[in-house]
């Protein structure tokens, strides 16, 4: 199963790579991550997105809270929650009929374009990793120039809180 | 008060009552050196080889439960190091590591002596630290020691730039600490343990078996205790010798892959099965499938992330061991139930069956070859099972484990999750230095020894008189036996060729050397090797060199497949 693991951790040079180094040590896939400063500049949050039976990833967790500089963790996947990802991908929008389409299907998926050229769209999409997964279904194989993902960023809906 | 870094560190370890600093100089730890030198109440033991440092410390504190302490330069420095690190890693003994480095101003940039200690270290640690400001350096000091010894205990790495060791700062240590990110739990959950009293009691046969954390929490007279309460049989993993008197009815002996054949009999016909400080390493679980099936587990430890790691357990205890064991025993003299004496005398008739096997048994009598656990029990009796035992990796090793009786915690000190050859003579020094009056014995093989043989130096310097029991079979014996099992005896590289005179060696390094090749020659010279109190004795005992260990569990096989003689 999928799980997104949403990590507060000190905001510190050696934790993010503590982190990495767990999951390859032990043979945990990752599948995405992102992590940046919150407000209390001292902490990071990290949010992890990765794939195992429930024996891994009940693993995962105790080994992550093992970690001295991992402050808290919550399962995001255990409640209800909400899930985003932002994607900047540049299309080939050369011809016009081609500019067309991208821009209809721009505006069905709820994105902006950002920059526009000659002979490209760059537009920003947010959303699900499905929904990601889905524009760039959508599109011609051949019109992507280039993908850039954030990773997937996540918090639990309602009054729940990972916070200290 | 203004110091250097080099002066805190100095008095940072002595705040933590750091009698011995096992270690190796070099140019980024030289100011560091200059100030030791230049007070008495630390003893810097200088070694000969960086890895030789970090199984003396490791020694000191598998002897002690202190934590061990080093002190050794960048780089290669710090890479020798590296395998005593994991060593006391694996087998989560607490030690604290001070590697130099290069100055802050050059790291990064492949300076002379330059390597990523933080980085190569990191997966074989607890925690490590980079001390980028000589502000930080007594509070980082503070939090080394801390975490090394807390909760679930293991090495620290602190790696200190050479300019930081040279700029000042106003010393003052923390009284105090508190880490937001790290709160050990140390108590039981009462509920978890009222269960557990609950299902010990209606064990019909029940087995207690105990590891390495028995001892680290300081738990074996708590063990000793509940065992008796309950009348249950236990048994100790290679780590949790000592935990329990070995020369106890109630213990049926080590268990595992070389474990006695009631142990590991009893573990799999067992219903109810109580681990203490155990981690259900593969070594003793046999193949996984197979193990325990009809066990309902009881699991305490103080680390979450060993619990139903490899066994799913029905009652899993996180908490202090001897804070849960005393709670046990509380609820235990609370209740009014008693353990199932009936089904309990039937299960002790079934154990004694399983005893009277006499899974160790050797050719003891007629033989004219000197037999390896033949050398091992003589020990035993000559040092009258009172000797701080160490050993190498091997087959020596087992036979060390199997045949020395060991009643009380801290006596017997071995490698068990790493296996690094070498750890034996080097891990004596350390449990020496820590008692200077007690016999110290080093169970080895003629490979092992040769991993960190320069150590004699050491110990004709510092005058320990280690008594290293070399068991010669002129093999790589736990390869061989491998091959002879598994390989259709083809021996590939496990014949140990071109071998030293290691009584001239023992001698060249200023000690005694004996060679026994007789039988009848094993006692006196063991005898008159314990006579030299104030000398080391090498021993090398010519042994049967095809001689196996027995019982053995092949891998992959279940706790009741085992290979008998
Ligand atoms: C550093 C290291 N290298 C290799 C091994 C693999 N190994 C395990 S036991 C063994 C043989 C040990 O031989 P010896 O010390 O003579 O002891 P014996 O088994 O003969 O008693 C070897 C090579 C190891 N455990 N550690």
């Amino acid at each position: 199963m999928r799980h997104i693991i949403s990590i507060l951790l000190e905001n510190e040079s050696g934790a993010l790579s503590r982190v990495a180094g767990l999951f390859s040590a032990r043979g945990y896939n990752i599948e995405s991550l992102s992590v940046a400063p919150t407000d209390d500049p001292t902490l990071a949050r990290m949010t992890l997105v990765t794939h195992g039976t429930d024996e891994i990833i009940e693993q995962i967790t105790k080994q992550l809270n093992k970690l001295i500089e991992v402050v808290k963790l919550i399962d995001l996947t255990e409640g209800a929650h909400i899930e985003r990802e932002m994607m900047l991908i540049k299309v080939d929008a050369g011809a016009r009929d081609t500019r067309e389409e991208v821009k209809r299907l721009v505006d069905i998926f709820r994105g902006r374009v950002l920059d526009v050229s000659g002979k490209t769209y760059t537009i920003e999409i947010t959303g699900s990793g499905q929904k990601l997964d889905a524009f760039i279904g959508v599109l011609n194989k051949k019109q992507i120039i280039e993908v850039v993902r954030s990773g997937v960023t996540g918090i639990a809906r309602g009054e729940k809180a990972l916070t200290i | 008060m203004v110091l250097t870094g080099a002066e805190i560190l100095i008095q940072s370890l002595k705040k933590e009552g750091v009698e011995y600093l096992f270690g190796y100089p070099g140019g980024a730890v030289l100011h560091i050196y200059d100030c030791l030198d230049q007070q008495d109440d630390i003893r810097h033991i200088l070694v000969r080889h960086e890895q030789g440092a970090t199984h003396a410390a490791d020694g000191y504190a598998r002897a002690t439960g202190k934590p061990g302490c080093v002190l050794v330069t960048s780089g290669p420095g710090a890479t020798n190091a590296v395998t005593g690190i994991a060593t006391a890693y694996m087998d989560s003994v607490p030690m604290v590591v001070i590697t130099g480095q290069v100055p802050t101003p050059l790291i990064g940039n492949d300076a002379f002596q330059e390597v990523d200690s933080v980085g190569i270290t990191r997966p074989c640690v607890k925690h490590n630290f980079l001390v980028k400001s000589v502000d930080e350096l007594a509070g980082t000091i503070k939090r080394a020691f801390y975490l090394a010894s807390s909760g679930r205990p293991g090495p620290v790495v602190i790696d200190i730039p050479k300019d930081v060791t040279a700029h000042k700062a106003e010393f003052k240590y923390p009284s105090k600490i508190d880490i937001r990110s790290y709160k050990p739990v140390t108590r039981g959950h009462p509920g978890q343990i009222k269960k557990a009293v609950k299902l010990l009691l209606s064990a019909e046969r029940p087995m207690i078996y105990t590891g390495g954390g028995v001892i680290w929490s300081n738990a074996a007279k708590l063990l000793t205790e509940l065992a008796g309460i309950l009348g249950y049989p236990v048994t100790n993993t290679l780590m949790g010798l000592g935990g329990y008197p070995a020369t106890d009815r109630q213990f049926v002996g080590m268990l595992g892959m070389h474990g006695t054949y009631e142990a590991n009999m009893g573990m799999h016909q067992s219903d109810v099965l109580l681990a203490v400080g155990a981690r259900f390493d593969d070594r003793v679980t046999g193949n996984i499938e197979k193990f325990c099936p009809d066990a309902r587990i009881i699991h305490i430890d103080i680390d979450p992330s060993s619990i139903s790691k490899n066994v799913k357990v029905d009652i899993p205890i996180v908490g202090s061991i001897s804070d849960v064991l005393a709670e046990m025993i509380r609820v235990l003299k609370e209740t009014k139930r008693k353990p199932k004496d009936a089904e309990l005398k039937v299960w002790w008739q079934q154990i004694e069956e399983w005893r009277a096997m006499d899974c160790l048994k050797y050719d003891r009598e007629t033989t004219q070859v000197i037999k390896p656990q033949y050398v091992v029990e003589e020990l035993y009796n000559v040092t009258e099972g009172d000797a701080i035992i160490t050993s190498d990796v091997g087959q020596h090793q087992m036979w060390a484990a199997q045949y020395y009786k060991f009643d009380r915690p801290y006596q017997w000190i071995n490698s068990g999750g790493l296996g690094t050859m070498g750890f034996g003579m080097p891990a004596a020094m350390g449990a020496q230095f820590a008692y200077p009056q007690q016999t110290v014995a080093c169970i080895t093989g003629e490979g092992s020894i040769q991993m960190c043989i320069q150590e004699l130096s050491t110990c004709l310097q510092y005058s320990l008189p280690l008594k290293i029991v070399s068991l010669n079979n002129g093999y790589l014996g736990m390869v061989r036996q491998w091959q002879e099992f598994f390989y259709q005896g083809r021996y590939a590289m496990s014949y140990m060729e071109s071998l030293p005179d290691f009584v001239k060696l023992a001698e060249s390094y200023g000690h005694i050397g004996m060679r026994i090749e007789n039988k009848a020659d094993v006692v006196p010279a063991m005898q008159e090797a314990m006579q030299q109190k104030d000398r080391l004795v090498f021993m090398d005992f010519m042994t049967d060199p095809e001689e196996n260990v027995y019982p053995m569990i092949p891998a992959g096989g279940g706790q009741n497949e085992m290979i008998l003689v």
